[in-house]
């Protein structure tokens, strides 16, 4: 089963927001000059903003804020986010996995941004009582 | 293999790069080395609020108590991720191990996972034990997996996180 995609925008602005409420301030995520010298195509989201995110898509797909029991991502590349009024989107979609023993449901994730995934082998575990509300 | 930097503020600083050789692979004896629990942390209801709105989590169950209390919980609960920002602190921990001579400019988040005994609600008194899981060197990088086990005032568990991060090689 295809659950319905989602789409989330990251602005510099989302970044700073972030970078206040987690506490990650690497420079990395808000200055251009840092980002480019270490070697990186320009500012880039926090991979942990983009796990929000995708988590935001989870609960949502679940039907509960408190229905998530294992959730599991690998950064496979970063996601730039352009100093301009639109940032950038990711476009998380998933597929219902499997049923464990216990009744839960595996989704497996996809998150795309600009055409590449940005994360792979994404994987939530879900408790499924209102599961594609 | 390009991913998230970790740590923040010590970036700016001076790297130790020079005064070991980062061609070393990481020591895998280091791997079920463990770090002192995290001083405990006093999860708000604001602060949970002000995460939630960071990523746009508008679920009431984050920001209104009632909305909680009506799932079964004391106050607000944390969205899945939150616990990061106790991971986060004491993964600088094993970062700064000197037995350990990361080099941290080097360092890229690779994976990320939580396991979750229940949410974190507002008003919990969190700790974080950190063990290092897993130590690989593979194709002239190094990749470690920390576990974090989040617990409560009392003891019991809340959540368990595990992070992978990459050494970069040289070149």
């Amino acid at each position: 089963m295809d659950l319905p995609t989602k789409k989330f925008t990251v602005t510099r602005a989302d970044l700073v927001r972030y970078a206040g409420a987690s506490g990650d301030f690497n420079p990395i995520h808000w200055s251009e000059r840092f980002a480019t010298k270490v070697g990186l195509p320009g500012v880039i989201a926090h991979g942990m903003l983009t796990m929000a995110l995708v988590g935001r898509a989870v609960t949502d797909w679940a039907g509960a804020p408190d229905a998530v029991l294992d959730y599991s991502v690998r950064f496979s590349r970063p996601v730039p986010v352009p100093d301009d009024e639109t940032g950038t989107e990711i476009e998380v979609s998933a597929q219902v996995k499997t049923t464990t023993d216990e009744g839960h449901t595996v989704l497996a994730i996809t998150a795309v941004c600009a055409g590449e995934k940005v994360l792979s082998q994404a994987r939530a575990t879900v408790r499924t009582t209102r599961l594609g509300k | 293999m390009c991913c998230q930097h970790l740590g923040n503020t010590r970036l700016h600083r001076a790297s130790p790069a020079a005064f070991y050789d980062s061609s070393m692979p990481l020591d895998p004896s280091a791997v079920g080395r463990s770090y002192p629990p995290t001083p405990p942390y006093l999860v708000g209801r604001e602060k949970i609020r002000e995460f939630a709105k960071a990523i746009g989590a508008t679920d009431p169950a984050y920001h209104d108590p009632e909305a909680a209390q009506a799932l079964g919980y004391a106050d607000v609960i944390a969205p899945p991720t939150f616990p990061t920002v106790v991971s986060f602190a004491s993964n600088n921990a094993v970062v700064d191990d000197p037995d350990l001579a990361i080099d941290y400019s080097r360092v890229v988040h690779g994976d990320q996972r939580f396991q979750y005994t229940r949410p974190i609600v507002a008003g919990d008194e969190i700790v974080g034990r950190q063990v290092i899981a897993e130590i690989i060197s593979r194709g002239g990088h190094d990749f470690i997996t920390t576990r974090t086990d989040i617990t409560d005032a009392a003891g019991e568990p809340v959540a368990v996180a595990w992070s992978k991060l990459v050494i970069r090689g040289e070149g």
